[in-house]
């Protein structure tokens, strides 16, 4: 952190009075004027708060996708299904046993598996060939979203709220004064912040488990040659089915995730998948900081959009894409 | 990078000849193939003529510039599609369609160059952004611009008339020939993808394709040797662009609309699996891989049905031929037809050698 600050002063300085500004602008209470031009307060925040929750679950997804490729160099273009199949399963799951967490659970299992199946069935076999990696998992998405579709057929499903998370809270944010000087303050469903507060603790973890495990060592130490960590002795192929497992089962959960406060439909896999390409895109590939800083630019960009210029919202997400390839190719948290 | 793989190494393309050479150098299964199509008219019904061949064709087309980039390149672009379908939306737009407060009614020799002129330009700039990182980061860039290209579409209701698109696009009267009428339709579509075709293997054995070749195999080397890696790459999105573009408007003729379904993620990927399943190291390949698509397409639903499953798993199906070509043949279906022939010559030329060995001198 003050490495960077030391580095880019003027960034570091951009950043910091954007930040500032944001925070006046949460805390503050607005003026008539302010409200005129930017709209409600409680319409700012709650853009402000849906885009932080979908860059939380856009986070879930997106991790697992750049580790994936971070250590295997394998793109897997399958992973939006993968999404979509866990949160199919949850709902089966959820359905029959009516427990949100074990249909959580099972899903991340079940589709743990199914990367296994993956990686031990197909992918260990071309190793090196991204192509020939990336078309395999192209066929497997058509495949999985046929059979999801044969199964489930094409209406919209949502994974019931267990009842210790339905319902709103209460943020210590004001969104307005009443006329008697009252604040009033703002009310959020409560599962939205459970799923904010559950990605960061899947992230944190994460990024302990990568800093300071001997697990996460090796797994660092693949990505960045893993011919030498094979060639030290290491049994390089079940690190890449546990890379694999993990990241799969993650997509799995997210679909659950996903399908609690959003809906699950057939389409929903290439949405996922999309929006998680341009968040590594975005953030630099195979970086887990990266795929934080993405998912959050992206949930961001996509509420503040549909709020402010509801028709381009989706093409504003691509403009940040495009704008960051044409200043930093490899991403914004990439070593290179 | 691992994308050279896709192709045998070792194919060196033999020093320039003259036009006459390479005609009279092809085997006669080219002269049957071209004869055959030529009097397709006579031999097949219209419905076979346009609904089969004739789109197989531009399909073909669009699939044949991906493997130009693909298998000269190295470059797998996921845009091809886009560009193909922008250039529809920019003949609806300059031409005319049924959607007569966005048309400007252009006539088609204006309209056409003008929307391959500027679906190349897009082409180009796609391409500009996706080299600048490498290999197997194109597949997921092209792929969001292509994306980003259908929700423009979808939302844009001033110029691209959103979910709707275009609709009640016709081909030209020219110099009196209806155009849009089934065998005048086929001969045109016959005559673009030949002379794609021809293009293709005439750029390929150019100065610029051998170079756009060296780059593929080492790029490093070629850098060293004082080529523009970079400056290469983005002309090869340039021509292939073109190609596209043409046969974008085709398509939009063939079908007399066009919206973002068009240019959807799904089209996208099918012509990657149409290239793929053809074979990317021959441009005869794509054709191939598109005449199977437009089949398994057409009949698939009598096919299945005949086998008892549900008719409605079209997609299950190519999938699952698509993974079957990708597993065991990496070249495609045109892989499968050389290493057929190549055991082939190999069985002759043995059974030759024994006779020469037990026949003796005379």
């Amino acid at each position: 952190m003050g490495d960077f600050i030391a580095r880019r002063p003027i960034w570091s300085f951009v950043i910091l009075v954007a930040a500032a500004l944001l925070l006046w602008l949460v805390f503050a209470v607005w003026t008539p004027e302010m409200e005129a031009t930017f709209g409600r307060k409680r319409v700012f925040l709650s853009a402000l708060f849906n885009g932080i929750t979908l860059g939380a679950l856009y986070f879930l997804v997106a991790s697992g996708f750049t580790l994936i490729f971070g250590l295997m160099r394998n793109v897997n273009l399958a992973h939006g299904s993968l999404y979509l199949l866990g949160g199919y399963i949850g709902y089966s799951i959820g359905h029959l046993t009516g427990s949100w967490l074990v249909a959580l659970i099972v899903a991340f299992i079940i589709v743990a598996l199914a990367g296994i199946l993956m990686q031990v069935l197909l992918f260990r076999w071309m190793e090196g060939q991204d192509l020939r990696q990336t078309l395999v998992t192209i066929a497997l998405s058509i495949i999985v979203a046929d059979l999801l579709l044969w199964n489930y057929g094409g209406d919209t499903y949502q994974v019931t709220t267990p009842e210790w998370l339905a319902g709103p809270v209460q943020l210590p944010f004001m969104v307005g004064l009443r006329s008697n000087g009252e604040a009033v303050m703002m009310t959020y469903p409560f599962v939205r912040i459970a799923i904010l507060m559950g990605a960061i603790i899947v992230g944190v973890v994460m990024w302990l488990a990568l800093n300071r495990t001997r697990i996460g060592m090796l797994v660092r130490a693949g990505v960045d040659d893993r011919d030498i960590l094979s060639a030290t002795g290491v049994r390089v192929q079940l690190i890449f089915v546990l890379v694999f497992a993990f990241g799969a089962g993650l997509a799995g959960l997210a679909g659950v995730v996903g399908g609690t406060f959003q809906s699950l439909q057939p389409g929903e896999d290439t949405k996922i998948l999309l929006s998680s390409l341009v968040v590594v895109i975005v953030g630099g590939m195979g970086s887990i900081p990266g795929a934080a800083m993405g998912a959050l630019i992206v949930g961001l960009a996509e509420q503040f959009g549909s709020v402010y210029m509801p028709t381009y919202a989706v093409m504003l997400t691509f403009i940040i894409m495009v704008a960051v390839l044409a200043i930093r190719p490899q991403g914004l948290a990439a070593r290179r | 990078m691992a994308i050279t793989d896709i192709r045998p190494i070792g194919q060196h393309a033999p020093p320039r000849e003259g036009l006459g050479e390479v005609i009279a150098r092809q085997g006669p299964a080219f002269w049957i193939v071209a004869a055959l199509l030529l009097v397709m008219p006579l031999i097949a019904t219209s419905f076979w003529l346009v609904q089969i061949i004739a789109y197989a064709m531009i399909l073909g087309m669009i699939a044949l510039s991906l493997m130009f980039l693909a298998g000269y390149g190295g470059i797998v672009s996921l845009v091809q599609m886009t560009v193909a379908a922008f250039a529809g939306y920019l003949v609806a737009i300059f031409g005319d369609s049924a959607i007569a407060q966005i048309s400007l009614k252009w006539p088609w020799w204006a309209a056409v160059p003008v929307a391959v002129f500027i679906a190349m330009l897009f082409g180009t700039l796609s391409g500009a952004l996706s080299v600048r990182t490498e290999g197997i980061y194109t597949i997921m860039i092209t792929l969001a611009i292509a994306s980003a290209f259908y929700y423009l579409c979808l939302q844009n209701y001033t110029i691209f008339n959103g979910f709707s698109g275009f609709n009640g696009i016709t081909p030209p009267v020219f110099l009196g020939v209806d155009w849009g009428s089934n065998v005048p339709f086929y001969y045109l579509t016959l005559g673009c993808a030949a002379l794609a075709y021809g293009a293709v293997i005439y750029v390929s054995r150019a100065p610029f394709g051998l170079a756009l070749q060296g780059t593929r195999d080492n790029p490093r080397r070629m850098a060293a040797l004082g080529f523009n890696v970079v400056a290469h790459r983005i002309a090869a999105y340039t021509f292939a662009s073109v190609i596209a573009g043409f046969a974008g408007v085709l398509l939009v003729w063939y079908q007399r609309q066009v919206s973002p379904g068009t240019a959807g993620v799904g089209p996208v990927v099918d012509v990657l699996i149409i290239a793929v399943v053809g074979g990317m190291s021959r441009p005869i390949g794509p054709f191939i891989g598109a005449l199977v698509y437009v089949l398994l397409r057409t009949f698939s639903l009598d096919l299945l049905e005949a086998v008892g499953l549900d008719g409605k798993r079209f997609q299950l199906l190519i999938g699952l031929g698509f993974l079957v070509i990708v597993l065991f043949s990496p070249d495609g279906l045109v892989g499968i037809w050389q290493r057929l022939r190549e055991r082939y010559r190999r069985s002759r030329e043995t059974q030759a050698a024994q006779m020469r060995i037990g026949g003796g001198t005379p």
